[in-house]
């Protein structure tokens, strides 16, 4: 059978640092593992070096220090041209004076494929995309989702072993977003492609990665999958950054074995202590983890100030001895007012203990 | 399936350099032949005949032993041919064989020269030699030229660029033809300068004939004359300033009012640049001149004495504005266009009224294009060489006075070159002036995100003298070509009025003799020239603009801002100057063009380049580089992604290129004059030579025929350029 076939193979960072002149450090002496026919995502804030770090895959840029490895070959000094990675840019990139199936065809007329093979492979592509018939349009005679997928197609055909994506889907609109990062991920598990994806949307990155890397000022904050990042996040940056969350300082007054018992201000709540010590931590709580009760209880006095209907459920923001947090309710049918007193307590499972300083 | 280049062991480039350095080395004719590609030197005696021998035949004949060490770096890349790229060896050896094989022929190229040693330390030093040598002939570029490459590919070999070849093959051919053709050249006539009348160089013998008081006196604020070098400057300065004005005149009508014959009005802007620049003067001469149709109907209505006024400043001032207004025209049509007109909105929308939205946004957003206009007609004034002729009178300019220390009865090589400094040096300082000013400042407004806004129209204190320039201007314009139109069908100007073909007649008589079509009229064989001329010269000055644009956008190497600066040099230089260098350097080997259509060919090429860089640069910028990086991802190499995404897409900048480079070709005049031979007569200097010998009705004859064979020109390159595109869009249509 023809068709696309997958030669995934493993990426591997030694100590890679990238410098910009003399003084942009855009990649810090990173070490990273992306096992063969997995989907990473790499997350973090603009300007973290995301891009910087795809590229040196690629081989559009070289690195300044370190080594990379794909499959068990050393990479390092190669360029774009002869390492076996494909590449999906935000911009597409398609070629405007070339149809779709010669955009598609483009990468396979480099690799020593005849006439026949060439345009067998790119029209399994196309089909692979959904867009078989498409193949005669010019670039500028097609949607903005159908461009994307040319653009996918175009890199697949070539069964790179690495599949690269830069936020392949920030030119799109938020319906179609859903759609297509659903299509990228069931083509990527079908396939058992290795792919490294770019994105500062975290909801992007929770749905389609079997491993996400956080970055942050040019270095990796955490890695893990997308249910360990979520539930117990490293730090403040990875808490927030990864769903929003309610950072609350908090005192850890005794330690038994592994769970903490922390005290908010006059309230104490039982936890899993995460290798913390006694002393001042943060905890972090999803919005959507916070209790709100009615009238004094078992909890923490706070004031509504303020309250939001969007639709399936309420947000409010409520302010207590320790701050101000963010709660949502899925209770839309009565919601409190502006001015109601509140308990805030906890839910049983969700919220984590993370250190209290905070490295900047 | 991707092979991948750094584990092959054939490199059919490596293979291809190295026969082609062998070839060069053992077949083809070493020194200069004249009439190569008639290819009678391979009947006429052959290999053996002194004149025509390949390298090796005369070192076995015991002649030209320098060439013999050549063999060993021939010899030296055979070694790597089955090797990898990574390994050391590869890149060591053809770095050695390459830098070595070039730096030899070099060497003993300025070395030795037609009486054997060129300097004296060295006839000291090895003795005296009994040999001596022509210039380089087909034989020796070829083999430099693989030396070149060799030496390139060893560096890429080594990691330079990313071991890509052909980028470091392209950054090394465009410095060596550059140096040869630009800085050679310049180098030679700066040392001409210092040179001495008895052959020798001398720093103090230099000053007293720098400071010459032809050069640099003052007389005219008394009584006397100024020296020419004033003349000059106040002549550019003046035409720079107007050109500017009156260009952004041109520019603000078509941008920003409501005027209906836009396109009439580009139509009448781009006329006189595909007008050889001294037409325009020679039209000034029919209206205003001694006989003029103004001069005489002015002095008969006011019954003054007709007087030749109009020879000197006010005359060249007045041709140049004509000649070189549509020049700043096209600088500035881009600039103000270029304004974004979002910017102007929002300073509407901030409660500026038209006035100051113009003073406070789109003038200062002008400025940058303001300057390169400015630059522009300084330049051109500066190196304008037709105009001055035919109007100077007693008003002495630089480039005239070149001209005439050369081919004078003077024949002053040393005034001539001092004369080039000067001259040099005002064009660079203004160079450096414009990028001193604009160095700082970032004025960049196009983002490349759609703009869909409006420029506002002019505010109304601005339109009116706006109009009343464009209009009057204009007129002027119409009747100049109406002039040019009419001049060139009367009898004898100003004297007998009856309309004729005969000038036509004389340049352009075709007639059937025994042997078929005979091309007896006395234009033909300078049009042929060049026809033939321009038509070599425009693919090859669109061809090397565009590789040098590519690698100044879309690649890093040490060194870049100084390549900038070397391919953008020759802009700064005025033609008068190139011609002069020209001659003083390849009129003796190791280079020996003077004389032939080489040195046409190559003076316009490395004249015109910049121009092709810009337009290059101007429409790669526009291309978002993730085109070639997808490219790249997609395994294609830089070779091939050059030719099969980027070159399709710069379209408009190759028509534009080829253009340019063609017309230019067809109208220079200032360094093509001091080139010609009678061999390679060109129309515009075989149309000067009519001039001076006052038979200004063939003059302008030629002229317009010229005129009308350069707009067929444009229309033909736009059709072929075009059409490939409309093409396209059939052929899609067809399949679908
Ligand atoms: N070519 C470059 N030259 C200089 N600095 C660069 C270059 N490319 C990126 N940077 C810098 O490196 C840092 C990381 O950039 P990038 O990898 O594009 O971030 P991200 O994709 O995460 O937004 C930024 O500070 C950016 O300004
Ligand atoms: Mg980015």
């Amino acid at each position: 059978m023809t068709g696309i076939n997958a030669k995934a193979a493993s990426v591997r960072f030694e100590n890679v640092s990238k410098v910009f002149g003399s003084k942009v450090t855009a990649v810090d002496n990173i070490d990273l593992e992306v096992k063969a026919g997995t989907l990473v995502t790499l997350l973090g804030p603009s300007g973290c070096g995301k891009t910087t770090t795809l590229r040196m895959i690629a081989g559009l840029e070289m690195t300044t220090k370190g080594s990379i490895f794909i499959g068990d070959k050393d990479v390092t000094r190669l360029p774009a041209t002869d390492r076996d990675v494909s590449m999906v840019f935000q911009s597409y990139a398609l070629f405007p004076h070339m149809t779709v199936m010669e955009n598609v065809s483009y990468g396979l007329k480099f690799s020593g494929f005849d006439k026949a093979e060439t345009k067998e492979k790119a029209l399994a592509g196309l089909g692979l995309v959904g867009l078989t018939g498409y193949g005669g349009r010019l670039p500028s005679e097609l949607s903005g989702g159908q461009q994307q997928r040319v653009a996918v197609a175009r890199a697949l055909v070539l069964e790179p072993q690495v599949l690269l994506f830069d936020e392949p889907l920030s030119n799109l609109d938020a319906k179609l977003r859903r759609q297509v990062r659903e299509e990228i991920r069931e083509i990527q598990q079908k396939l058992g492609l290795t792919v490294v994806y770019v994105t500062h949307d975290q909801e992007e990155a929770l749905a389609v990665s079997d491993e996400i890397v956080v970055m942050r000022n040019a270095a990796i904050a955490q890695k893990g999958t997308p249910r360990e990042l979520y539930e117990a996040p490293a730090d403040a940056f990875v808490a927030d950054f990864i769903g929003e969350a309610n950072l609350i300082e908090v005192e850890i007054t005794a330690l038994e074995g592994t769970t903490a018992t922390v005290r908010i201000a006059d309230y104490t709540h039982r936890l899993p202590s995460r290798g913390l010590r006694q002393g001042p931590a943060k905890l972090a709580v999803r919005p959507s983890r916070m209790r709100l009760v009615a009238g004094a209880g078992d909890g923490v006095a706070a004031v509504i100030d303020k309250a939001t209907y969007v639709g399936s459920r309420m947000e409010y923001t409520v302010t207590a001895a320790f701050g101000t947090v963010f709660a949502v309710l899925d209770d839309v049918v009565t919601p409190f007012q502006v001015g109601d007193a509140v308990t805030i307590s906890f839910a049983a499972s969700g919220p984590v203990l993370i250190p209290a300083d905070q490295r900047r | 399936m991707r092979a991948v280049s750094l584990e092959r062991t054939t490199h059919p480039v490596l293979i291809f350099w190295i026969i082609a350095g062998w070839v060069g080395y053992l077949i083809l004719p070493w020194y200069g032949v004249e009439g190569f590609w008639s290819f009678e030197w391979l009947v006429d005696g052959w290999p053996l005949d002194e004149d025509y021998a390949p390298a090796a035949v005369l070192i076995g004949m015991g002649q030209k032993l320098w060439l013999a060490p050549l063999l060993l770096a021939l010899a030296a890349p055979l070694m790597v041919l089955g090797r990898r790229k990574t390994e050391p060896l590869y890149a060591k050896v053809l770095i050695v064989a390459g830098g070595f094989g070039f730096a030899w022929m070099v060497a003993q190229g300025l070395g030795i020269g037609l009486r054997g040693f060129n300097a004296d330390w060295l006839t000291t030093l090895l003795g005296p030699l009994e040999d001596r040598q022509f210039g380089m002939g087909y034989g020796a570029m070829v083999t430099a030229s693989a030396f070149l490459f060799l030496f390139t590919q060893g560096i890429a070999a080594r990691g330079a660029i990313n071991g890509d070849v052909f980028v470091t093959s392209a950054i090394g051919g465009v410095i060596a033809v550059v140096s040869v053709f630009v800085f050679f050249p310049i180098a030679k006539m700066l040392l001409a300068a210092f040179a001495t009348d008895d052959g020798g160089y001398s720093v103090i013998g230099f000053f007293p004939k720098f400071l010459d008081n032809r050069i640099w006196g003052l007389g005219c604020l008394s009584d006397g004359r100024c020296g020419v070098a004033w003349n000059s400057l106040v002549l550019a300065v003046l035409v720079g300033v107007l050109t500017t004005l009156l260009g952004l005149a041109f520019a603000l009508v078509l941008t920003r009012s409501g005027f209906r014959y836009k396109r009439l009005l580009r139509a009448l802007t781009v006329l006189p640049i595909i007008t050889p620049p001294f037409v325009i003067g020679l039209a000034i001469i029919l209206l205003f001149g001694l006989s003029g149709t103004v001069t005489t109907s002015l002095a008969g209505l006011f019954g003054v004495e007709a007087t030749r006024w109009i020879y000197g400043l006010p005359g060249i001032l007045t041709a140049q504005l004509l000649a070189f207004t549509p020049i700043a025209f096209l600088v500035l049509i881009g600039v103000v266009e270029g304004v974004s007109p979002s910017m102007e909105e929002a300073a509407q929308t901030l409660r500026a009224n038209r006035w100051q939205t113009f003073r406070t946004v789109s003038w200062p957003l002008m400025r940058p294009g303001l300057a390169n206009a400015f630059l522009l007609g300084f330049i051109e004034s500066m190196a304008d060489f037709g105009n001055p002729l035919v109007l100077g009178g007693n008003f002495d300019v630089l480039s005239t006075e070149i001209f005439f220390a050369i081919v004078g009865a003077q024949y002053d090589q040393s005034r001539a070159a001092i004369l080039a400094v000067v001259l040099l040096g005002f064009t660079l300082g203004a160079f450096y002036l414009q990028r001193f000013w604009l160095g700082k400042k970032s004025y960049t407004t196009v983002t490349g995100k759609g703009d869909a806004g409006v420029h506002p129209a002019m505010p109304r204190g601005l339109a009116v003298p706006v109009y009343a320039i464009v209009a009057l201007w204009s007129a002027f314009t119409l009747v100049v070509y109406g002039m040019i139109l009419y001049g060139s069908v009367v009898q004898l100007w100003g004297v007998d009025d009856t309309l004729t073909f005969k000038h036509y007649i004389t340049a352009f008589r075709v007639s059937w003799g025994e042997n078929g079509l005979r091309w007896t009229g006395s234009a033909w064989d300078s049009f042929w020239t060049t026809i033939m001329i321009a038509t070599l010269a425009a693919p090859l000055t669109a061809a090397i603009g565009l590789i040098t644009a590519y690698l100044l956008t879309r690649q890093d190497f040490a060194g870049k801002r100084a390549f900038e600066f070397g391919t953008m040099l020759s802009f700064a230089i005025p033609g008068t100057v190139i011609g002069v260098a020209y001659i003083l350097a390849f009129n003796v080997p190791p280079i020996e063009i003077t004389g032939t259509g080489l040195i046409l060919v190559i003076s316009f090429i490395f004249r015109n380049m910049p121009v092709g860089v810009r337009a290059g640069i101007a429409s790669m910028s526009q291309l978002d580089k993730s085109l070639d990086e997808s490219s790249l991802t997609l395994g294609a190499n830089s070779w091939q992604t050059f030719r099969a995404v980027i070159l399709p897409l710069l379209r408009p900048a190759i028509l534009a290129a080829l253009v340019y480079s063609f017309v230019r070709a067809m109208t220079a005049i200032s360094a093509v004059i001091f080139l010609v031979s009678a061999r390679y007569d060109m129309s515009t200097s075989y149309i000067i030579g009519r001039v001076e010998n006052n038979d200004y009705g063939l003059a302008i004859a030629y002229s317009t025929a010229l005129i009308f064979v350069m707009l067929a020109a444009v229309g033909l390159l736009q059709l072929l350029v075009g059409r490939t595109q409309i093409g396209r869009r059939t052929s899609h249509g067809e399949g679908h």
